[in-house]
């Protein structure tokens, strides 16, 4: 006889239920609040009882195999495992069942460990809820039907959604594996935040010297459809089978013909640039008619509509065009559309920086001399605005420069999250600015947040390199000046911690650590590709520490920093993990599915229509000549939503029913 | 051939289920002609005795209407079950407590106080309450006794058959008499009307649309409603989709929103809870404060949820606690199987 076992009972051979019950210590976890023999004694009093035991680890594979070895004996049929939640194994006692040779479905899980043993105070208290729980268990798992797991097959193409350096990653590594990948980019090129930055923390490799390769292999790489100034508009279907559907916004110039020569910008009737350039975060103008940068990938200019004459007056020479020797305009061009068929999506659509105009007492937008990180990135940049030179907006280069971190986070006000990158890039910024023009730099500073490797090395560096450092939060930034040496700077008025006392500091330019923030999208892009997303709008991950590049959609993953703020290295960590879990979807071929959908009663619908709407899964169509309402059960994730709320019970599910849920209440309650 | 004998007896109702059966118009001449009626204290002179003569089943069918809330009605019930092969819960008060079951808000004391002392049109006088027994120089006078709650036929005797509505649609108590003087009567404890929603029947269905969001729930006498769309479409409180369909929808075509008279179909265990549900998962704001305002406007809940099914439903009633926390109100009830 197995360990721990209790003699079994006279087997029925009626073909009605024989139960085992399996009640694990869960080491100390269970055991050492729950009576375990008792509540085996006690399951095995109950009827259609065969068998009970209690093992040590019912996980391990011992504690397994006693459940398969009494299915091989014919002792039981059913399997009750006192245990742990479902949500923790219930995936690998079906496992075990299956593998003893009986339906997966013939599985009910009592949780004593997160609802008893590790939520009561008492442990006699804790053994006799233990009982009701593996009451209620036996009487509902004679009522389970059998359902055989479903697998569906996995189409081998992916879509990347967003080309910032985790899309841009994610994306080769998939298309080296051999897969076909549609990289989708809203903007006129890829490269996302990381293009703009001159240089990268904490090793200041040269951000363009380690992305555009990258960028450039993704143009040429066989297996990477590169679809720019595109966005995703429709997404149906399941894992391993999406069709979606890609709008293409016209950029005026074929890019099948474009070949960057970037002729026609200067050849534009406007001599210099005049509207606001998006990508130097407007620090310089551009023409109608432009290129981002001129790594931009791909290198395909594109004509702003609303910028151009002739679009706005239907009168201008068109000098551009007759610049161009490949015959690239065509201004007749309108938005197209793709439909494409992937097995899996991996969304790497970023984050945007907080607005720190939000926070007038830093005086954004009303001093010339406040700069945003971001800016301060694109003055730094070789490729930028000043040609890498640091110059305020007169011209002049600032001799004191002050850096306040943490605009934006870490503050109930606004967001409460750390934005985790702004520490590093404002030291990053703090070294830069003392290397180019050699300005005397403040950091202003809540708490120094430099975990990572190289990172507290780096901040070290920066602190020998004589960077202030002043600990406490910043009050605000003004031009009043209290003192005669005050007179014609900006003023830093900070409270400094460390010395107990309130400092006004006078500086020539203040940068602001924006924080990350989800995109401003991010509510309409989670509902285009129904994945759910925290309260702050940050995409939320099937588990924060298990399942990091999941989402509770199968088949979606995560990369980058819509998943949360996150640095490069992070991201591209992220972004492997993402395309190597997109990769075994694809590779295994299948995907298994839920087995407990709903179904639709079809006699017995009414054509309500109330479930159509809620399923958050698209799972349900309705059939509009027939007026009825139907479930793809290959969609359906056995939410139970729909069930609740048909309100004629049409809809109903499967492990769900009624009857097997009331079968639990009554069990629960008949051992109270 | 001896024409089958049916009873028709009344409980607590409205009288309105004993039109419905003169509604049938000229085919009551025909029921008439098919059965032998043997009670039927509201339209013709019966004595109880006339019932209590007959042998145990000689009814083929009892038709009883109305809730039970008194140990008269009790006892009729029992009687008439006594003697028939067949009972039928007729009507929604019957079937699922009806109007009468509201009742079960208000404990018997509070009904008492009020009806004989606290309403308006009351005078105080002198205070006095009906006794179940009171001697008069003609002798002892008897009341039937008023329990503290209102219960449904079933949870007072063993029931056959239902016949939804509020009333029953004639329509339908032409066929379960038909299906009855025939021999063709479903399986026992059949609702005898179709198992699917109304909106299935609804001349209104189609403009329903899938996604369907409400985002101010209105009452019907605060908006005049198109006469085409569909009402709850309209933010009417419309429980069509919870309730029996068999009646025509006679109220969503006179552009009034169906209020459940037809009760739920056999695969719902409470009603007004799968009402609810239904009614809430189309709320269309989603932060609490905006959903907080928007069901404030669903004024009176139970009343609109289980208004025709509050001694059925899984609450039965309002429980009234004493200081000392322990129940009071309450009356042993059966519950409904
Ligand atoms: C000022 C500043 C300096 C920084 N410096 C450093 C540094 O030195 N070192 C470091 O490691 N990290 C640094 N970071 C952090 C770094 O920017 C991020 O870690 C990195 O950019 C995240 O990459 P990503 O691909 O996830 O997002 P992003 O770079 O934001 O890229 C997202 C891409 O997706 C696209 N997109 C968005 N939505 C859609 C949509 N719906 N459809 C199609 N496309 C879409 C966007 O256009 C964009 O191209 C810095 C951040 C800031 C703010
Ligand atoms: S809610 Fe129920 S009755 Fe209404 S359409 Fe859906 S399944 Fe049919
Ligand atoms: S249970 Fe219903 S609502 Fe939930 S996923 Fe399945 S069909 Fe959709
Ligand atoms: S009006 Fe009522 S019954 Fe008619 S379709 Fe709308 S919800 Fe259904």
């Amino acid at each position: 006889m197995p360990e721990g076992g209790l003699n079994p009972k006279a087997v029925s051979t009626d073909g009605g239920p024989r139960i085992g019950v399996y009640v694990c210590h869960c080491g100390l976890n269970i055991a050492g609040k729950v009576d375990v023999k008792a509540v085996v004694e006690f399951a095995a009093s109950l009827p259609h009882v065969t068998v009970a035991r209690d093992y040590k680890f019912m996980c391990s594979d011992p504690g397994q195999e006693l459940i398969q070895q009494d299915l091989r004996d014919g002792l039981v049929n059913r399997v009750v495992v006192a245990s742990c939640s479902p949500l923790m194994h219930e995936a690998t006692f079906r496992r075990a069942t299956a593998a003893g040779g009986e339906s997966p479905s013939h599985v009910q899980m009592a949780s004593i460990r997160e609802h008893v043993s590790w939520v009561t105070a008492d442990g006699d208290d804790a053994t006799e809820k233990a009982k009701a729980l593996v009451a209620g268990a036996v009487r509902r798992v004679a009522l389970h039907e059998v359902l055989e797991p479903r697998q569906s097959p996995v189409r081998p193409d992916v879509m990347v959604v967003g080309g910032g350096i985790a899309g841009i990653h994610a994306a080769l590594t998939l298309a080296d594996a051999g897969k076909h990948v549609y990289l989708v980019e809203r903007e006129t090129t890829i490269g996302g935040h990381m293009a703009k930055f001159d240089k990268t923390f904490p090793t200041l490799d040269c951000a363009a010297c380690i992305l555009t390769p990258k960028m450039s292999a993704v143009r040429t790489h066989p297996n990477i459809t590169l679809w720019t100034y595109s966005d995703v508009v429709s997404v149906e279907g399941y894992a391993g089978d999406f069709r979606v559907r890609v709008r293409h916004r016209p950029r005026y110039v074929r890019e099948d013909l474009c070949t960057g020569c970037l002729a026609c910008i200067d050849a534009c009737v406007h001599k210099q640039g005049k509207f606001e350039d998006e990508w130097n975060e407007g620090l310089s103008k551009r023409k109608p008619i432009y290129i981002p940068f001129p790594q931009a990938t791909p290198p395909v200019v594109v004509v702003d509509r609303e910028a151009c004459i002739w679009f706005k007056t239907g009168k201008c020479p068109r000098t551009c065009v007759d610049a161009c020797e490949r015959d690239a305009f065509d201004f007749e061009q309108t938005e197209t559309f793709d439909e494409v068929e992937v097995g899996a999506i991996i969304l790497a659509t970023g984050y945007r920086t907080f607005d720190a105009s939000r926070m007038p007492e830093y005086g954004y937008g009303l001093y010339p001399n406040v700069y945003t990180s971001l800016e301060v990135e694109r003055l730094l940049n070789a490729a930028g605005p000043t040609n890498g030179e640091i110059v305020l907006r007169d011209g002049s280069r600032p001799r004191t420069v002050g850096i306040i971190h943490c605009v934006g986070s870490r503050d109930a006000k606004h967001n409460l999250w750390c934005s985790k990158v702004c520490c590093m890039y404002s030291l990053k910024l703090a070294h830069m600015v003392k290397e180019r023009i050699g300005a005397e730099v403040y950091n202003f500073y809540i708490d120094m947040r430099t975990p990572g490797k190289g990172y507290e090395e780096f901040y070290d560096k920066v602190l020998r390199e004589g960077v202030h450092m002043v600990r406490g939060r910043v009050a605000g930034v003004t031009d009043e000046a209290a003192s005669p040496e005050e007179e014609g700077h900006l003023v830093i008025r900070a409270e400094d911690t460390l010395i107990g006392s309130v400092r006004r500091i006078p500086v020539d330019m203040v940068i602001l650590a924006v924080g990350i923030e989800p995109q401003p999208d991010a509510q309409e892009v989670r509902r285009l590709f129904n994945v759910s997303c925290g309260s702050e709008g940050f995409f939320t991950e099937r588990h924060p520490k298990l399942a990091p590049v999941s989402t509770f959609t199968d088949g979606i993953f995560l990369a980058g920093a819509c998943q949360g703020p996150k640095d490069i290295p992070d991201s591209v960590a992220q972004a492997g993990a993402a395309a190597a879990e997109a990769l075994a979807m694809i590779d295994r071929g299948h995907v298994t599915l839920e087995s407990s959908t709903a179904f639709i009663d079809d006699a017995a619908c009414s054509g309500c229509k109330t479930c159509v709407g809620l399923c958050p899964f698209g799972a349900i169509a309705f059939d509009e000549d027939r007026k009825k309402a139907a479930v793809n059960e290959v969609v359906c994730k056995g939410c139970g939503i729909c069930v609740g709320a048909c309100p004629s019970g049409a809809a109903q599910q499967h492990l769900f029913t009624d009857a097997q849920i009331l079968s639990e209440i009554e069990g629960v309650l008949e051992y109270v | 051939m001896t024409k089958p004998k049916v009873a028709f007896y009344w409980c607590a109702s409205c009288g309105g289920c004993e039109e419905a059966v003169v509604d049938l118009a000229e085919d009551v001449l025909a029921v008439v002609d098919a059965v032998d009626i043997a009670f039927w204290p509201v339209a013709l002179d019966f004595k109880v005795s006339d019932v209590e003569a007959l042998a145990d089943g000689e009814l083929a069918a009892s038709f009883v209407n109305g809730a039970i809330r008194t140990s008269e009605q009790r006892e009729m019930a029992e009687l008439l079950r006594r003697k028939s092969a067949v009972v039928v819960a007729f009507g929604a008060c019957a079937w699922l407590g009806g109007i009468p079951g509201l009742a079960n808000l208000s404990s018997r004391e509070s009904i008492l106080e009020f009806v004989y002392r606290g309403s308006p049109s009351t005078s105080d006088g002198d205070g006095v309450r009906p006794q179940e027994e009171t001697d008069v120089p003609e002798g002892r006078l008897r009341l039937p006794h008023f329990d503290e709650t209102v219960r449904t036929l079933d949870q007072v005797v063993d029931v056959d058959y239902y016949l939804p509505g509020c009333p029953p649609p004639v329509d339908l108590i032409r066929s379960a008499v038909t299906a009855l003087v025939e021999g063709r009567l479903p399986e026992k404890g059949s609702v005898l009307a179709p198992d699917v929603a109304l909106c299935a029947e609804c001349p209104r269905a189609q403009t329903k649309p899938t996604d369907l969001k409400v985002t101010q729930f209105r009452r019907p006498h605060e908006v005049i409603a198109d006469p085409e769309t569909c009402l709850l479409a309209q933010g009417l409180v419309c429980l069509g989709p919870a309730t029996r369909s068999g009646c025509g929808a006679p109220c969503t075509a006179a552009n009034m929103p169906c209020t459940g008279c037809m009760g739920p179909t056999s695969r719902v265990i409470d009603y007004g809870a799968k009402a609810l549900s239904a009614i809430a998962s189309l709320v269309a704001p989603s932060d609490e404060e905006a959903v907080g305002e928007a069901v404030d406007r669903l004024v009176d809940p139970v009343g609109t949820f289980y208004r025709y099914s509050l001694p059925a439903s899984l609450l039965h009633r309002r429980v009234e606690r004493d200081a000392a926390g322990s129940r009071g109100g309450g009356q042993g009830w059966a519950r409904r199987s």
